[in-house]
């Protein structure tokens, strides 16, 4: 079978593409080039492609596999680069590696593979595809710790049913390094990938301040009854739940306090007690797994990528859905919210700001 | 089995070349050194410098071997510019861009030709120039009208710097019928081995400040031992018979084959290189085809490849006036050894490509 494999250039991919090509598939590596490296770093005259590109080009050469880098520069600019300022610009907290996934990886991709003849694309995503009665499901990974699958609530069932997640089922990230080094790639030791791919430097505040600069403007910090208690510098420095960077307003009357809201229309930050929280979540861009439920549905919710999985009830709405949560808790708007029964994702949504 | 068709990348080496550079590797010596051995390697490298400069027009004196074009290129803008305005053609290769990029850039037409008028223009309007324009471009195979433009240059007391590597070896090339002050070429464009090239010079300009001055080999010109056994390959490519009938009556069954797939061909209406097409398929991403061919075992290229080997927008077809069309294109550029099976394999694939990359039609039908 002719199989995509999206090859990142780190380990997890290069071991889907020796797994894929030993078992005899018509293997095509392909890389995204994503942004340009050389001004990510921020160094003139650097090269556009970083030492991933190079990575996967260099296992494709040892496993004897075609190779090819795709230019999705534009595309990753607007769809998840922009979309990440103006997330922050709006008060929200965003998941770029969701709308990458939801649009160049799983979309852009999926096409590309097809036009070039192939019936899979496979990926080093930590989730399980499994078959089921009514097509294609996803499942968290049997690593627990390496489980992606909050990443991927977006991904459309068409989509799914043309993608193969091969790592899914493995133990643990050593039993894969096993393999890459099986396969002789020389990317067996390479570190993990850490943060987010396009603030090589850490500093996300950056790239938001090039972008929209207004998200990084100076404000009030101000108390649940509208009080200034103190001044920040600019509201995408600021995550719903955040207890750091608040200065003399970290302890109010005793209590500790940390960000409620994000007030984009005034540039406040609005803090209070701890305690603060709502079990009612609204969300958009809602993605199904399943068909849409007429009724309120049982199920398990996870709202951030580190999160524990907590109880509730989903409704199916005209513009997303409603979750209730069966505790409050304070989701910062932005990130994902996605449920699940048992280790099956049913779909999930992007948690909206209150009001 | 691979059908190769990007010859403007490189071409396949020829065997005279080959023959060549095995024998000058078999000589042992430096060209600088005194004694005989280092004799021996001075006569195989004048031999060539000889022979390379009476094909394209100069005199031994005035042909600088460099590590090849980009070198060529670099080297002509850095000791010609000096003191002068840099004005370039749009479709000006990287090796020249990235040379000058200050530079003045005059418009080509929808045909990829140098707009003359616009070129006096700018020669007319500010102090001495140093112009740089290619003879032959590398994506559309565009033959510039240089001399022409050369007697709109000394008309104005600016300089010509003519890029002529993809056009040597596939077109006469003269430096002294150009009338141009100095030319680039290339050795592995004609079927020579990679890593030599050569910029030749006007007598009265054959003194320059080099980039690289090392010993002072090359008559103070370009320092670094020469690689003797590339020089020998490089002038025995360029000596090599060429069929060119035989290449366009090929390249032009490959542009049929493409425009039965709906395909147009750029830059058609113009002189052009005999072995060079550039395709637009509207619609189809220039990566997507370039991939889908190759895994048919087509090799074709498209835009200009960076390190990454992402394919680039083209900056040449974006100056041309393509829009959408220039992120659409492939090159095919045959090689001085191409076959008919090769462009038969060529059709097939296009034809399989044009296939399941076309634009689904819309059906209006109830």
């Amino acid at each position: 079978m002719r199989i995509v494999v999206a090859m990142s250039g780190g380990v997890d991919s290069s071991a889907v593409a020796g797994l894929l090509h030993e078992a005899g598939h018509d293997v095509i590596g392909v890389t995204l080039q994503l942004y340009d490296h050389g001004a990510a770093v921020g160094r003139k005259g650097a090269c556009c492609a970083g030492q991933d590109i190079h990575d996967a080009k260099r296992v494709a050469d040892r496993l004897g596999i075609p190779h090819y880098t795709i230019d999705a520069e534009a595309r990753f600019a607007k769809a998840v680069m922009a979309d990440f300022a103006d997330s922050y610009a709006a008060g929200e907290t965003p998941v770029p590696c969701v709308r990458c996934n939801q649009s160049v990886k799983f979309a852009d991709l999926t096409e590309m593979a097809r036009e070039l003849g192939a019936e899979r694309l496979a990926t080093g995503h930590y989730v399980r595809r499994i078959d089921g009665p009514d097509g294609a499901e996803l499942h968290r990974a049997a690593d627990a710790d390496r489980d992606q699958s909050w990443f991927l609530f977006a991904t459309t069932r068409a989509q799914l049913d043309f993608c193969e997640f091969p790592l899914g089922g493995m133990p643990d990230k050593r039993a894969v390094r096993d393999l890459a080094s099986r396969f002789g790639l020389a990317v067996a030791d390479k570190p993990d990938s850490q943060d987010i791919c396009f603030v090589p430097s850490g500093s996300y505040a950056d790239v938001v301040a090039k972008l929209r600069p207004d998200a990084m403007a100076p404000g009030d910090i101000v108390s649940a009854n509208g009080a200034v208690v103190g001044h920040h510098d600019g509201i995408a420095r600021f995550t719903v739940g955040q207890g750091k960077r608040l200065g003399n307003a970290a302890m109010l009357a005793g209590e500790r306090q940390m960000v409620v809201a994000t007030e984009p229309a005034t540039r406040r930050i609005v803090i209070g007690p701890r305690t603060t929280g709502t079990d009612t979540v609204r969300l958009r861009e809602v993605n199904w797994l399943i068909p849409p439920p007429s009724a309120p549905l049982r199920c398990t919710v996870k709202l951030r990528a580190r999160d524990q999985l907590r109880p509730a009830w989903v409704d199916s709405t005209a513009e997303g859905a409603i979750v209730r949560l069966e505790e409050a808790t304070l989701p910062a708007p932005g990130q994902a919210c996605v449920f699940y029964a048992g280790d099956r994702v049913l779909g999930g949504g992007i948690i909206c700001r209150p009001g | 089995m691979m059908h190769y068709l990007d010859a403007n990348a490189t071409e396949p080496l020829r065997p005279e070349a080959r023959d060549a550079v095995l024998a000058a590797m078999a000589v042992t010596g430096n060209p600088s050194s005194v004694h005989q051995a280092g004799r021996a390697a001075r006569r195989l490298m004048e031999d060539a410098r000889e022979s390379l400069a009476h094909r394209f027009g100069c005199q031994a004196a005035d042909l600088v071997f460099t590590s090849g074009g980009t070198e060529a290129d670099a080297l002509a803008v850095h000791a010609l510019g000096q003191g002068r305005r840099l004005i370039i053609g749009a479709t000006e290769h990287d090796a020249i861009r990235a040379a000058a990029p200050a530079a003045e850039v005059v418009p080509v037409g929808g045909d990829g030709v140098v707009d003359l008028e616009a070129l006096a223009a700018r020669l007319a309007n500010g102090p001495a120039a140093l112009v740089c324009l290619m003879l032959a471009n590398n994506e559309t195979g565009t033959i510039q009208p240089i001399p022409e433009a050369a007697a709109l240059c000394r008309t104005h007391g600016a300089l010509l710097h003519a890029d002529a590597v993809q056009a040597a070896g596939r077109m006469d090339v003269n430096l002294t019928a150009l009338g141009v002050t100095s030319m680039a070429i290339s050795s592995h464009k004609m079927g020579g081995p990679t890593g030599v090239g050569a910029l030749l010079l006007a007598p009265e300009y054959r003194t320059i400040a080099p980039l690289i001055l090392g010993g002072g080999q090359e008559r103070g010109r370009r320092g670094g031992t020469p690689p003797v056994a590339a020089i020998a390959g490089f002038a025995a490519a360029a000596e090599a018979p060429r069929d060119s009938g035989i290449l366009a009556a090929l390249r032009d069954r490959i542009e049929q084959a493409a425009v039965a797939q709906g395909a147009t061909v750029i830059g058609g209406s113009a002189p052009r290189l005999f072995n060079t097409t550039c395709l637009a398929l509207p619609g189809a991403r220039a990566d997507t085809q370039v991939i889908a061919l190759d895994l048919d075992g087509i090799a074709v290229s498209a835009g200009s490849a960076c390190s990454s080997g992402k394919v680039a927008a083209s900056h040449v077809l974006a100056a041309m006036g393509l829009g959408a069309l220039a992120g659409q294109a492939i090159r095919a550029s045959l090689p001085w050894n191409a076959t008919e099976t090769a462009v038969e394999a060529f059709a097939t694939a296009y034809a399989r490509m044009a296939d399941r990359l076309r634009p689904p039609l819309v059906s209006h039908a109830a």
